[in-house]
């Protein structure tokens, strides 16, 4: 495995009063990837990329980025390292192109014109360089967050629910731009509500509840350990037993006898080619069906699952 | 690791062009103030009154009406240059930065600090409408009127990171510095007052800087000039600690 480009041990956090957001956390994050940090509410995420980018000062632990310590280095290590917040926090009477040159020199960085058209153009912002940013959408001014975050040419950023309030359109559009950062080579840490989006985009998924990480692992094996596949075959006639030539499968009967309900699989594939041979041993078993409902379990179902379990636990 | 001069004058850049964009407000409203007291205290008032301590009345009173204007304009620009990204939620991008207390200084108290001295310019220019003055010592003049810019600068800095509503933070400039400035030699000198009044007001600070101004102006003072920059110099000192502890601590800026 690559050094990660984030590594942190130990991370907790006590805010006044008591509340403990952050639990002993331990998180590598390997250099190039989409990590997505999937929560519910009040789960520790925004305090997490706090705790990393300077804003929340943690309790307890360790934080090394790019291989130094961010309490001793804080200095190289923040230059290297972008956020867009979560809120549309800007200064709403600036315009796009002074909002960003500002976020640039405030990293420390030359002035650098081309590199910040580029960014404005990517974003589909140029257009609006001399708008001032109250003026725009919604969705345009998290475009200019982004671009602000991106004016320093980080090589680690956070995101911290890009999506949130956007509309389908341009979150899948946001998608492509993510993607295209990650081509480049930068490193991106997400928190979102969507796991949809973490589905589409991220190479790993961390879980956090209650300030701990529950699970930390690549979306493709955690779909594969965790995923499942239900299939639910309608009958054409009551079936009141399972018959021996379907006994090694994992069903139940269900809905008066007039329903077979498979659950198994991996979520990768090897639950339908299961369901397959299924349907092929009911024909040889002359067991006659009238419809096929298969549904593979998505990172949400997953996730949800996870959630509940941890609770019941 | 060194001062990063990119980052401070980002800061700097972005707080005097929130100046110039407000610039009825933060430059126009309070000459047109001053304007109106050289006209009533100077001009009119002025011309019945006796000159105090050899100096006519209508130039007497400019020390104490660029002070007025000076403590209050620094104090709240640089409170509000620090309050309105706390209140925003702006500041995450200058917390998640890498800029430390110099910096972060450097930008919003030298803006706030400019303003004062672009301010005060442009009183003093405004005054020789009203009155006939001259600078005895312009030299230390400017170095005085900067250094109270800069000192209450770093006072409104605080300031802005204290309060946590718009009015905590129009209370001091309202209700301290505007009445301490007033009662602080502004429009008489001290030694004028009957006894124990004269001791009274030395207990008021803001008197050692309007009379320190005043020395610079007309080689006259309430209290000795030395007394007046030392002082001066040492709350200087007290605000630059204070916000170096508040850096430190992340008091009301990190959670």
């Amino acid at each position: 495995m690559n050094v990660p480009i984030l590594s942190i041990r130990g991370l907790t956090k006590t805010y006044k009063g008591g509340t403990r957001a952050l639990d002993n956390v331990d998180l590598d994050i390997r250099p190039g990837e989409i990590f997505a940090l999937l929560g519910p509410n009040g789960a520790g995420k925004t305090t997490l990329i706090g705790a990393v980018c300077g804003m929340v000062r943690p309790t307890g632990g360790s934080i090394t980025a790019f291989g130094q310590d961010l309490s001793r280095d804080w200095r190289s290590a923040r230059a290297r390292i972008g956020l867009v917040p979560q809120e549309l926090a800007t200064d709403m009477f600036e315009t796009v192109w002074r909002a960003i040159s500002y976020s640039r020199g405030l990293f420390g960085q030359p002035s650098n014109p081309a590199r910040l058209e580029e960014i404005l153009r990517s974003l589909s912002l140029w257009d609006k360089k001399d708008a001032q940013i109250r003026s725009l959408s919604g969705g345009m001014k998290r475009r200019v967050l982004i671009a602000k975050a991106l004016a320093h040419e980080p090589e680690l950023l956070f995101l911290d629910e890009p999506t949130a309030g956007v509309d389908v359109e341009l979150r899948k559009d946001m998608w492509q731009q993510i993607a295209a950062l990650k081509k480049r080579g930068v490193t991106i840490i997400l928190t979102t509500h969507y796991i949809e989006e973490a589905e589409e985009m991220a190479d790993r998924v961390g879980i956090i509840r209650g300030g701990r990480i529950l699970m930390v692992d690549e979306k493709a094996a955690m779909m594969d350990r965790l995923g499942t596949t239900e299939a639910v075959i309608a009958l054409a006639a009551p079936l009141s037993a399972i018959p021996p030539e379907l006994a090694g499968f994992p069903i139940e009967i269900a809905k008066g006898a007039m329903q077979i309900i498979y659950r198994g699989g991996n979520g990768q594939g090897g639950g339908r080619a299961q369901v397959a041979q299924l349907t092929q041993a009911m024909t040889r078993a002359q067991i006659a069906y009238t419809s096929l409902d298969i549904h593979d379990s998505s990172l949400e179902d997953i996730f949800v699952g996870l959630l509940g379990e941890k609770e019941a636990a | 690791m060194a001062f990063n001069i990119r980052s401070a004058y980002a800061i700097y850049r972005r707080e005097m062009g929130r100046a110039f964009r407000t610039a009825f407000q933060s430059i126009l409203s309070p000459v047109l103030t001053t304007s109106l007291y050289f006209v009533v205290f100077g001009t009119v008032i002025g011309a019945r009154m006796e000159p105090v301590g050899g100096v006519p009345y209508g130039a007497f009173i400019i020390p104490g009406l660029l002070m007025l204007t000076l403590l209050g304009e620094t104090t709240s620009n640089a409170s509000f240059g620090i309050y309105m990204p706390r209140f925003t939620g702006t500041i995450y991008e200058l917390l998640s930065a890498p800029v430390g207390v110099a910096e972060t200084l450097a930008g919003f108290v030298g803006a706030a600090a400019t303003k004062g001295l672009i301010l005060a310019a442009i009183i003093l220019g405004t005054a020789t409408f009203f009155v006939d003055y001259e600078i005895k010592y312009p030299v230390l003049a400017a170095f005085y009127i900067m250094l109270v810019a800069s000192s209450f600068a770093l006072f409104g800095f605080i300031l802005g990171i204290w309060a946590d509503s718009f009015e905590k933070l129009g209370i001091i400039p309202l209700l301290i510095l505007t009445p301490l400035t007033f009662l602080g030699g502004t429009f008489y000198s001290i030694r004028d007052l009957p006894a124990p009044w004269d001791a009274v007001a030395l207990a008021n600070p803001i008197a050692f800087l309007v009379s320190g101004l005043r020395f610079s102006f007309y080689g006259v003072a309430d209290v000795p000039i030395g007394v007046s920059l030392g002082l001066t110099l040492g709350f200087l000192a007290l605000c630059i600690l204070v916000i170096t502890v508040i850096f430190r601590t992340g008091w009301r800026l990190r959670e």
